[in-house]
């Protein structure tokens, strides 16, 4: 049996306000409506079968002209690790200088993801 | 002694950096940029969230790695950089005088950029009625604390006004292990991005009371609750819907002002809805030679478009030295039924002009129109409006032709 459901996108600030028709025998996407773009279809498609998210956050510097360096997931990450992989950054303390765009933890909790850094933090 | 340069733009944020890099790239050597923290990036070095740069660069960058963009760009391009100082007065001739920890120096520009940003509505502007405890923010200044400082600013935590950056800060204090207990907004409506209630509140099952507000703040040394209560229409709160939220912190996002201070010494006429200058299709404010660009001019949702701003000014400031750009923008463009603000407020005719504007309130299938009299220039329909979603459509030169008097407003 199919079913639609409103989904807005969340990838872009143009917030499409997306119709997606689910097949709930199989719950495969049968057709994704009101997507501006590809990657917002694809996003609907995750959303239904295994909805993921991007993390950001910071992680403790030691020594650093900063006390901390801002961090991302290379990738985004399955939505219910999300709070758990935050708990995980906060046990972190790295040494200075750190680097754009060094990894930080590769492979965060198995999901394939690394944690890199979004900025550079000097040695002070 | 007086230095002179060819552009002084006032702010190293997105607007002031994009503002820059184009002044250099039409062939303008002495730019100079004045900033007042102690590096390049302006709030973007904050905003650690991902989302900037869909449109510029069709990926989703954090704020810092948006900044170092141009940042490195403005560097390879040798642009001259001063942080650490701070503007206290442009005159009406383009006198420049900012302070540093070397002393006062006093630039004369040829002409100037106006990128300051804006600063957030506080406490005081809202009223809110109670004690005056410790644990009261700001969400910017919570942001700062959070993201730069390594300071935690609470552990249960109460959020007034569902603009962007409070939705972004209930995720962020959540992932930082504090229990956000409400995001209260007065309006019906968020005032913030769909997208930003989906992945920062949604996602974390962070209730949000629209047609509430906050009605009491209760705490001596630190906050210790706050009262909620429903608003009606008007925005005065109902009789016995109060209930009490024990908390030890009250976030606030209600609102940006642009930080034009400097800008009213200057003899600058000041927009009274925007807060920001009003300015021709040049940006040019009006003081001949200085332009506004970015959140001094008006608050933008996206950051893509203030660089865009940036560098329009920074393109019209090139012609204004070279003494073109100097046709008289008389015809005015007043925003009618439906639209809180046009930019920009005045226009000449005979070129492609892009208007900026935000509609008063959230409303689906209208359409935007641009008359002059009775003649109708350009319509747009769009399946949704919302405040909190700047709208902005290009007029080409042939739709201008012989323009006298703008209207700009949604049918119906």
């Amino acid at each position: 049996m199919d079913d639609s459901r409103e989904i807005v996108c969340i990838v872009c600030p143009n917030g499409c306000r997306m119709n997606v028709v689910i097949n709930h025998d199989n719950n495969k996407v049968e057709m994704v409506e009101n997507a501006l773009c590809e990657k917002g279809k694809a996003y609907a498609r995750d959303e239904i079968q295994c909805p993921k998210r991007s993390l950001t956050s910071t992680v403790k510097v030691i020594d650093g002209v900063l006390p901390l360096v801002s961090v991302r997931s290379d990738k985004p990450l399955p939505k219910e690790k999300i709070r758990e992989a935050a708990v995980e950054l906060r046990k972190i303390e790295l040494q200075a200088p750190i680097i754009y765009h060094q990894v930080i933890v590769s492979n965060l909790l198995g999901t394939g993801a690394n944690i890199i850094a979004t900025k550079e933090v000097s040695k002070r | 002694m007086l230095i002179k340069k060819d552009i002084i733009i006032v702010g190293a944020g997105p607007a002031g950096l994009a503002a820059a890099i184009e002044a250099k790239k039409r062939g303008r050597d002495g730019i100079l940029v004045l900033e007042r923290e102690l590096s390049a990036g302006g709030i973007l070095n904050q905003c650690i969230h991902d989302g900037f740069g869909l449109i510029r660069f069709n990926e989703a960058l954090t704020g810092p790695e948006y900044a170092r963009r141009y940042i490195d760009e403005a560097k390879a391009l040798g642009i001259e950089i001063v942080t650490n100082v701070m503007v206290q007065d442009i005159s009406r001739d383009k006198t420049v005088t900012a302070v540093s920890p070397d002393g006062i120096k006093t630039y004369k520009a040829e002409a100037v950029i106006l990128a300051m940003g804006c600063r957030e509505r506080t406490r005081g502007a809202i009223c809110i009625p109670g004690t005056r405890p410790s644990g009261v923010f700001t969400a910017g200044v919570a942001q700062n604390l959070v993201n730069l400082k390594n300071i935690m600013v609470g552990k249960r935590i109460v959020i007034l006004g569902s603009g962007d950056i409070g939705l972004i800060m209930a995720r962020r204090l959540t992932l930082e292990g504090a229990k956000v207990l409400a995001v209260v907004e007065k309006l019906p409506y968020s005032s913030g991005l769909q997208r930003n209630i989906t992945q920062c509140l949604d996602d974390f099952e962070i209730p949000l009371l629209l047609s509430h507000t906050v009605t009491k703040i209760e705490g001596h040394e630190r906050v210790k609750g706050v009262t909620i209560a429903r608003v009606d229409e008007k925005g005065n709160s109902i009789r016995g819907t109060s209930r009490k939220f024990e908390c030890d912190t009250l976030i606030l996002s209600v609102g940006l002002i642009p930080e034009n201070e400097v800008s009213l010494n200057a003899g600058i006429v000041i927009d009274e809805t925007t807060g920001g200058a009003r300015v021709d299709e040049n940006l040019q404010t009006s003081v001949p030679g200085i332009f506004a660009c970015g959140n001094v001019l008006q608050v933008h949702d996206l950051v893509d478009y203030v660089s865009a701003e940036g560098e329009q000014a920074a393109k019209a400031a090139v012609e204004f030295i070279k003494g073109r750009g100097e046709a008289a923008s008389d015809i005015t463009v007043r925003a009618g039924s439906g639209i809180r603000y046009v930019l920009p407020q005045s226009i000449s005719s005979g070129r492609d002009i892009t208007f900026s504007m935000r509609v008063t309130n959230p409303c689906k299938n209208k359409t935007i129109i641009f008359k002059d009299g009775d003649t109708v220039l350009k319509k747009r329909t769009f399946k949704a409006l919302n405040p909190a979603e700047m709208v902005r459509i290009d007029l080409k030169a042939g739709e201008l032709r012989g323009v006298l008097n703008m209207e700009v407003f949604i049918d119906g």
